[in-house]
């Protein structure tokens, strides 16, 4: 008999139950649907062991690539330690080693941590102040020898935690990060795909990153970043993109404005438009989305009427407090 | 034909529903009849409940009792949700298939498997 550990409780699952029918039986709140692995209400994600894929069926690559299973059709192959998608797993504790303003409204906060990190570039964590005070930002960089995260912090309005960090924020100061989480980030396979990139403001940290993983791992297909802000204080890294665009054969990038009266020689429009109209059909393309809510939805939904397949995108939108603890 | 083999077989499983999901949830987007009552900001679920519905209407395994089906468009029905959508979905279905040159005795097949949830889904 296998058993299913979650969080401090130990079940045994009987033979021939799934662990959603194991866990609904000890009385552990599981959302669930359909309990045949197709409407993905059970979604859970197992912390030690690869699950069957038999019960990834249907899951989204990057999410099956993160142990994620749909419980309902999850019969364990071995002990399980498993996981709802809202829960917390261990936190590491990390240092400021650099803080610089990219524009007067973007701050390029570097991190350095200790222990045992696993992440993709482009998936977020949850960044903890001292007296708790936590909010989500995207990984700008790809897992490297030196134990770093880059982060892009734009500085909102009344942005409790963008202010501080802004203000008072100091080198050496150590925060708390939760595990890397998210679906958006990059998969190597199908090198030869046209990858479209499409972002707003600091939504370019997880784009910058997936771009260098992409890169990193050799994708052969072209790749497309549009970057969009309203005004020239959202748009950065232009000058590093402009390079990467002279060096790297299969990188294009566009930066957009949107809003009117600058002088500029940037394209003037929305990104995502821009993007759109670039080509007759997305079918076949991979496409990442990062930012602006009804930017990313909107373009999300566009992107699939225009071919793209629902698999192949990928898309993180940018609440505002996402997160608050 | 042979009885040994269910629809959902013939139609091709769950390849045949993995290639029909974003076609048909495409169809559905588009026609204005109907896409407000898709409309939902988290695509991906949408889409799970599209496959949902067609490996339903394939004949292939599915645990939706009548009950279920009443319950998950109540909402719908609120927002006046009525036999011409019903007759939207039904015409996306059949179009669907036949993009996928599935043959007509098995679309028709489909079809009734799809109609005979009407009433349930219409709460009436």
């Amino acid at each position: 008999m296998r058993s299913i550990t979650i969080g401090e409780s130990i079940f045994s699952c009987q033979p021939d139950e799934t662990v959603l029918e194991t866990l609904l039986r000890e009385n552990v709140q599981v959302p669930n649907g359909c309990r045949q692995g197709l409407c993905q209400a059970c979604l859970m994600r197992s912390l030690d062991n690869s699950p069957p894929v038999s019960a990834q069926v249907g899951l989204k690559d990057t999410l099956q690539m993160q142990n994620y299973f749909l419980a309902c059709i999850c019969h364990p192959e071995q002990d399980m330690t498993v996981a709802l998608p809202n829960q917390q797993g261990a936190s590491i504790e990390a240092g400021v080693i650099k803080k610089q303003l990219l524009t007067p409204d973007i701050v390029q906060l570097v991190l350095e941590y200790q222990s045992p990190f696993n992440f993709f570039a482009g998936q977020f964590v949850n960044l903890k102040r001292s007296d708790g005070l936590t909010r989500s930002y995207s990984i700008a960089n790809i897992p490297q020898h030196e134990n770093i995260l880059e982060f892009h912090i734009r500085r909102l309005p009344n942005g409790q935690f963008s202010s501080w960090v802004y203000d008072e924020l100091e080198l050496g100061e150590q925060l708390t990060l939760s595990e890397a989480q998210g679906s958006c980030h990059y998969l190597p396979g199908r090198a030869e795909q046209p990858l479209m990139l499409v972002g707003t403001g600091s939504g370019l940290a997880p784009l910058y990153g997936i771009i260098a993983d992409a890169l990193a791992q050799n994708h052969s297909g072209p790749i497309h970043l549009y970057h969009g802000s309203r005004d020239l204080n959202g748009l950065y890294f232009v000058d590093q993109m402009r390079e990467l665009a002279a060096e790297v054969d299969n990188f294009y990038y566009t930066p957009c404005l949107s809003g009117q009266d600058i002088e500029s020689d940037h394209v003037r429009s929305r990104a995502h438009d821009i993007a759109l109209s670039s080509t007759e059909s997305l079918n076949g393309w991979r496409v990442f989305l990062c930012g602006h809510p009804e930017m990313v939805n909107q373009t999300k939904k566009m992107a699939f009427m225009k071919g793209a397949s629902m698999g192949d995108i990928y898309a993180d939108a940018f609440h505002v407090m996402q997160v608050e603890k | 034909m042979s009885d040994s083999q269910s629809l959902y077989d013939q139609l091709g499983g769950e390849a045949a529903v993995n290639a029909a999901v974003d076609i048909f949830y495409r169809k559905v987007l588009a026609d204005h009849r109907i896409n407000r009552f898709f409309d939902n900001s988290d695509m991906e679920k949408q889409a799970a409940k599209q496959k949902a519905f067609l490996t339903m209407a394939f004949g292939g395994p599915n645990n939706y009792s009548g009950t279920d089906m009443r319950t998950a468009h109540a909402h719908l029905v609120k927002m006046g949700l009525n036999d011409s959508h019903f007759n939207a979905v039904m015409e996306h279905l059949g179009a669907t298939l036949t993009e996928l040159n599935v043959p007509a005795e098995l679309i028709g097949k489909a079809a009734a498997i799809a109609e005979s949830t009407r009433k349930d889904v219409l709460g009436k």
